[in-house]
């Protein structure tokens, strides 16, 4: 132990806080009911049989216990809020905290899904508004706002999809993905019935329109692409990608994972995209809150509208707004009530807070951020694909593997710089990637910061590959035994007997 | 741009260090005859001052200030203030899926205690870091009781959400999943001889929700007797979480599919929720979602990490139990907290008063209109028949800011004027007696006209 520690209790992120069930003693209590003003009940005469008698092990601990308890548990966390987070592919941006206030207004946090229309305009408004929008944004013609999260977005275009071939009574059975694709893709697509047929990249990491073109039959429903792509690149021959699609029949459904390189300076619409999903949470700055909640609203165009999910929202002659079940065409619901409309208002609240002009400026930011850390560490690592980068950009641990470091083991490092590691070990088609994706949301002295710390552990590992291949060692828990977890998987915690 | 950390001089600086003379070099990739040349057409950029506002306008018009009868599947419960102030840690908030332990143990544990108290509540051994929300976790668990039986058929009970029946329809129809509906009986519940008769040697699950659509609490040893006899898993789905207080668990279900929007979740017009699925040891493997492990470090510290991930998508692709990547975390965070703060006791308190409630309102409806259901219990809703159209009675006590009880019409047209009340520990008794008078006069004036109708009869 350091001669700076005190020797009675450890530094404040090191708190040994232990779980809350361990805190628990009877009598406790952290909640207050009013008194009832109806008469009271007896629990069991009403229920009988189905009446509970007991509630286990669940805790009882006091207020300033659980105030105490998840801070401290928040101080082990690391977050946008403390540093760059540059994981690429989940477009960690800021999250403004207007959006969080806008969110909890009284109408907004209050109402119900199925409160009358005539007092659910505001809530109307804001679906109409912000599809408005993202229909703008996209090029597209209309949306659903309705899929929960990204790959639930994915789920409802390939519904669409399907529907669509099927009312053209031609039953197609695959659908094309690229190598480079996020899991997402392929695991949605079996979720909705279709095989998958793997689309081999080029030397360049894009899609080989020969290759594309050989696998491209009557059979194919549509090609999944994510554009630009996993590696950040573009795809520069959209338009002939669409083009052989459309030429048999197959639709283009782009993965909108990466529209944070596109937002105010292209739009798929214009470039042959037939559907896409967005995900408000890496695009529009809701907040990741530690793996959700998302929202994947699909932009389409015209000719696929008769399938969205139901109900949307439409405009009556006498220009309220109001919810359309009749559509019988519809891939019916994918969710229950209307998605996730907390994060439809955040989405807003940040489209309002950019305009037209304040959208253009952050791709462009988003673009000169990952080109800039490449700039800087070109040379220093190994990049595996010459093509030029949009909003992230791809590295190899190629460099480092002769001394025996590995890619996650230089993004552990960068956590004892301050920093959160890039995306590990993704996309499959480099071996050991480092995927470094900064936002728009990162100043230049940031980035500066981040390029001399990759630069330092590149000198680390010549040095001193060890200390690297341990890291880190400036964190609460060291690296955790994760083959240990899922050998003899301990999922809860359990009282002692 | 005020979200945006560059001054002029930064850009050219770094643009200057690429190489690029201007920005567009570095948007060269994008085909010149796609990109867009002119401002997007969207509202011009606001002040933060006019966003508020705006929003303040939307709040207005959309039933601020309303008290409600509404339930059936989104519930108004009080929120303890601490959940926000806790979530609202840009430690929480501002952090992505817990991929790298070391820095997100704070997810990481909170996920493990939510585990923990899911399971407690449920009577499942193991539950998930859950799901987008009760009706796709629904959908979920009944195709992984198809993987886990091999069989390809499902029993639904009509008493379930009609909207979490329709989002199963829809992942079902595309898996060429048959599903069967099962009737409810005369008090409500499960119709247990047409449940009999509905199910085959091809029948993967059973699922019903309890309590159910109507508030009715199922009886679930009946049927789960009768889907294990037959081969079948039972699923069982809870929209209304805090029944658990004061509810026996169904701890006969082989798969608990809930949403946990009820556990301090505020209802913001359906969404974010959070699903959750919790099941048996012996099925994990085939559950769908994020799973936090308890483990060690390398000196032997506690610590907890994702685990069992070969269950997923962006390790088995086309394979995983599910495409599910982005759950609902900050919502159950919220979920924990709530579960937290009420416990082992305040949980069932809680349940106590959401039941008195509805007892004193069901026996106050009851005197001059017909409660549909009454032989069986129920928790903290109930159907109320009335004579005149239901839409009608709720303009009435919209004008009291009252908004009354869901008419069933729409999901089921058999029950006539017949619709759905709830009450939690937020419904007041004034409430309850405004909506219960309104009705008794309905009821009255319906019957004066039926009588003068009649009388106009006899005279003619």
């Amino acid at each position: 132990m350091s001669k700076h520690m005190t020797r009675k209790a450890t530094r404040h992120v090191n708190q040994n806080e232990g779980l809350i069930f361990e805190k628990s003693s009877p009598g406790k209590a952290g909640w207050k009911l009013p008194p009832l003003d109806v008469p009271e009940v007896d629990s069991t005469t009403l229920l009988g049989a189905a009446e509970r008698k007991h509630l286990g092990s669940m805790p009882e601990v006091s207020e300033i216990e659980i105030i105490r308890h998840f801070t401290r548990l928040s101080t082990w966390n690391y977050a946008i809020d403390l540093g760059m987070y540059p994981l690429g592919s989940c477009t960690m941006k800021y999250n403004p905290r207007v959006n969080e206030v806008v969110s909890r207004l009284d109408g907004i946090a209050n109402g119900h899904p199925y409160q009358p229309e005539k007092i659910s305009q505001g809530a109307l408004r804001i679906i109409k508004t912000l599809s408005d929008c993202l229909v703008e944004i996209t090029g597209m013609d209309a949306i659903t706002l309705q899929p929960a999260a990204g790959a639930h977005g994915e789920l409802t275009g390939l519904l669409m999809v399907r529907a669509y071939h099927d009312s053209k009574q031609a039953s197609r059975k695959k659908v094309l993905i690229p190598d480079s694709a996020h899991g997402t893709n392929p695991a949605t697509a079996a979720m909705v019935g279709y095989s998958i047929e793997n689309l081999k990249s080029n030397s360049a990491g894009i899609v080989d329109i020969g290759v594309l073109e050989a696998q491209m039959t009557e059979d194919v429903a549509a090609l999944m692409l994510t554009n630009p792509n996993t590696l950040g690149v573009f795809e520069q021959e959209i338009h002939k990608i669409a083009d052989i699609l459309h030429a048999k029949g197959g639709l283009l459904y782009m993965d909108g994972a990466n529209m944070n390189a596109l937002v105010g300076k292209v739009r798929p619409g214009d470039f042959g995209v037939d559907l896409m999903h967005l995900n408000l949470h890496k695009t529009f700055s809701t907040p990741h809150g530690g793996g959700g909640p998302g929202s994947g609203p699909v932009a389409i165009k015209k000719f696929l509208e008769p399938f969205l999910p139901k109900p949307v929202v439409k405009s009556k002659s006498d220009g309220t707004l109001a919810f359309d079940y009749d559509r019988p065409q519809s891939i019916g619901r994918v969710r229950s009530f209307y998605g996730n409309f907390g994060m439809f208002v955040r989405a807003l609240a940040y489209i309002l807070a950019n305009g037209p002009d304040g959208l253009r400026q952050t791709t462009e930011d988003a673009v000169l951020n990952a080109n800039y850390i490449r700039k800087g560490l070109e040379g220093t690592y190994d990049l595996p694909y010459a093509s030029s980068s949009m909003h992230e950009v791809v590295f190899s641990d190629k460099l480092q593997v002769k001394k025996g470091v590995r890619t996650m083991d230089i993004a552990k490092r960068l956590i004892d710089y301050g920093f959160h590691p890039y995306t590990t070990a993704f996309p499959l088609i480099v071996p050991g990637a480092m995927m470094i994706e900064p936002t728009e949301s990162e100043s230049k002295e940031e980035l500066d910061l981040f390029i001399e710390a990759m630069r330092s552990i590149a000198q680390e590992v010549d040095e001193d590959a060890e200390l690297v291949r341990t890291a880190p060692h400036s964190t609460r828990v060291s690296r955790l035994d994760e083959t240990a977890a899922a050998r003899k998987p301990i999922l809860r915690w359990k009282p002692e007997v | 741009m005020r979200y945006l950390p560059k001054s002029p001089a930064d850009r050219a600086a770094m643009l200057n260090a690429i190489g690029a003379r201007s920005i567009d070099d570095l948007f060269e990739p994008i085909p010149a005859e796609y990109r867009l040349n002119r401002d997007l057409k969207i509202p011009r950029q606001m002040a933060e001052s006019e966003i508020v506002d705006w929003f303040r306008e939307r709040s207005r018009e959309n039933g601020d200030g309303h008290a409600t009868f509404l339930g059936a599947g989104a519930y108004y419960h009080y929120r303890p203030v601490i959940i926000d102030s806790l979530i609202s840690r840009g430690e929480f908030l501002t952090a992505y899926t817990p991929y790298q332990a070391e820095i997100s143990q704070g997810t990481l544990q909170s996920i493990f205690e939510f585990q923990t108290m899911i399971c407690e509540l449920t009577g499942m051994e193991v539950a998930n870091a859950s799901m987008y929300d009760g009706s796709t976790a629904a959908a979920e668990a009944v195709m992984m009781a198809v993987r886990l039986t091999g069989r390809r058929s499902v029993a639904i009970a009509r008493s379930v959400h009609p909207e979490y029946r329709e989002v199963l329809a829809t992942y079902a129809f595309h898996q060429g999943m048959p599903t069967a509906t099962v009737p409810f009986a005369e008090n409500g519940r499960v119709d247990m001889k047409a449940l009999e008769k509905a199910i085959t040697a091809e029948t993967a699950c059973v699922l019903i929700q309890s309590p159910n659509f109507f508030g009715t609490i199922e009886d679930v040893e009946t049927i789960a007797e009768i889907a294990h006899g037959n081969g079948a898993m039972l699923v069982v789905s809870i929209a209304e979480a805090i029944s658990l207080g004061i509810v026996e668990p169904p701890r006969l279900a082989d798969i608990v599919a809930m949403e946990a929007q009820s556990f301090g979740v505020p209802l913001t017009f359906g969404g974010p929720y959070c699903g959750v699925i919790a099941t048996r040891e012996a099925y994990v493997r085939q559950m769908p979602g994020r799973l936090v492990g308890q483990t060690t470090d390398r000196n032997g510290k506690r610590g907890f990490v994702l685990t069992l991930a070969t269950r997923e998508q962006h390790i088995r692709r086309e394979k995983a139990t599910s495409n599910i990547c982005t759950n609902q975390a900050l919502v159950a965070l919220m979920a924990n907290i709530f579960m937290t703060v009420y416990g082992k006791v305040g949980l069932r308190e809680l349940a106590k008063h959401n039941l008195a409630k509805t007892a004193y309102a069901a026996q106050q409806f009851g005197k001059q209109s017909t409660v549909l259901f009454d032989a069986a219990p129920r928790f903290n809703e109930f159907v109320v028949q009335t004579s005149e159209d239901p839409y009608a009675i709720n303009s009435r006590l919209l004008g009291h800011k009252i908004v009354g009880g869901l008419p069933l019409k729409k999901f089921y047209p058999e029950l006539g004027n017949a619709s759905l009340w709830c009450c939690t520990e937020l419904t007041t008794r004034t409430m309850i007696d405004t909506a219960a008078g309104l009705i008794a006069e309905s009821e009255r004036s319906q019957a004066t006209s039926d009588e003068e109708a009649s009388v106009e009869q006899v005279a003619q």
